[in-house]
């Protein structure tokens, strides 16, 4: 039942991202990576990451793709005719790179060593709470360092978003 | 039944591979962003898979710096595509060629 599922997931994930990337017209590859994100977080649900999951739909589904449709229906962007002179390097290596991992991961025990598992210990707190002792605790100057970067990032979009910030007027 | 953490690994490297096909053979640059998005994407199940199997869960705290680090990311590139619109009209990576050589 459990790899019906994940079947079924990792599916749907792998055709919205090959329709990401093959669509022509920009607002349908936006929406295919949309759906591709609900699918992520059902992933996220049954891997135990309740938090990630419900984080994963308000700021990627909910933040990231809208800001990406509005650039697209702000620049008018017309669906391309053609794809990039250097398609069938590109195609070359990914296909190859693909063989190589599949091949990698299934073959039987004993080629690599299988990694140990942890005991798992009985789950007394709920996954956003266990998150939140780890994030604010071990965590915490890369939590820091992250709100830096919002922080940076923000004052770069304006700066170059903005037409005439540093003309002088008149 | 319960899936076996190489499943995980092939799907992720798979997501991986055909952003990374994205970022090669399409000319757009708002489809190159979304390209890396995938990529991120791809990094976050593999981080998640990880932390379900370790029962550990700093994997989950990472998928949080990924998602910073992804918005600040698609801010500060959507701002650099509003810029070169604004002075080539076109968004096709073939046309800027000023740093090339």
């Amino acid at each position: 039942m459990a790899q019906l599922f994940f079947f079924y997931l990792a599916g749907v994930i792998v055709l919205t991202s090959i329709l990401v990337v093959a669509l022509r017209n920009p607002v349908y590859s936006v929406l295919s990576l949309l759906i591709m994100f609900f699918h992520v977080a059902g992933l996220y649900v049954t891997l135990h990451a309740e938090f990630v999951a419900a984080v994963q739909i308000i700021v990627y589904a909910g933040a990231i793709l809208v800001l990406y449709l509005f650039v697209v229906m702000l620049l008018n962007v017309t669906r391309e005719d053609r794809y990039h002179e250097q398609l069938p390097l590109g195609a070359l290596l990914g296909v190859t790179l693909l063989t190589e991992v599949i091949l990698l991961m299934l073959q039987p025990a004993g080629g690599t060593p299988s990694l140990p598992r942890a005991v798992p210990p009985a789950p007394t707190i709920g996954n956003t709470e266990a998150i939140g002792e780890v994030l604010y605790s071990t965590y915490v100057f890369p939590f820091e360092v992250a709100s830096l970067i919002l922080l940076v990032a923000m004052i770069g979009a304006i700066v170059l978003a903005k037409r005439d910030l540093f003309e002088q007027k008149g | 039944m319960v899936v076996p953490i190489s499943y995980y690994v092939i799907l992720s490297a798979t997501v991986f591979i055909i952003g990374m096909v994205g970022v090669l053979i399409r000319r757009n640059i708002i489809i190159i962003l979304l390209s890396v998005e995938l990529m991120l994407n791809a990094t976050n199940i593999n981080f998640v898979a990880f932390s379900n199997y370790f029962h550990n869960v700093a994997g989950q705290v990472f998928v949080f710096f990924t998602l910073t680090v992804a918005a600040a990311e698609v801010a500060v590139g959507l701002a650099i595509i509003i810029a070169l619109y604004r002075s080539k009209s076109s968004i096709n990576v073939d046309e800027f060629q000023l740093m090339k050589w």
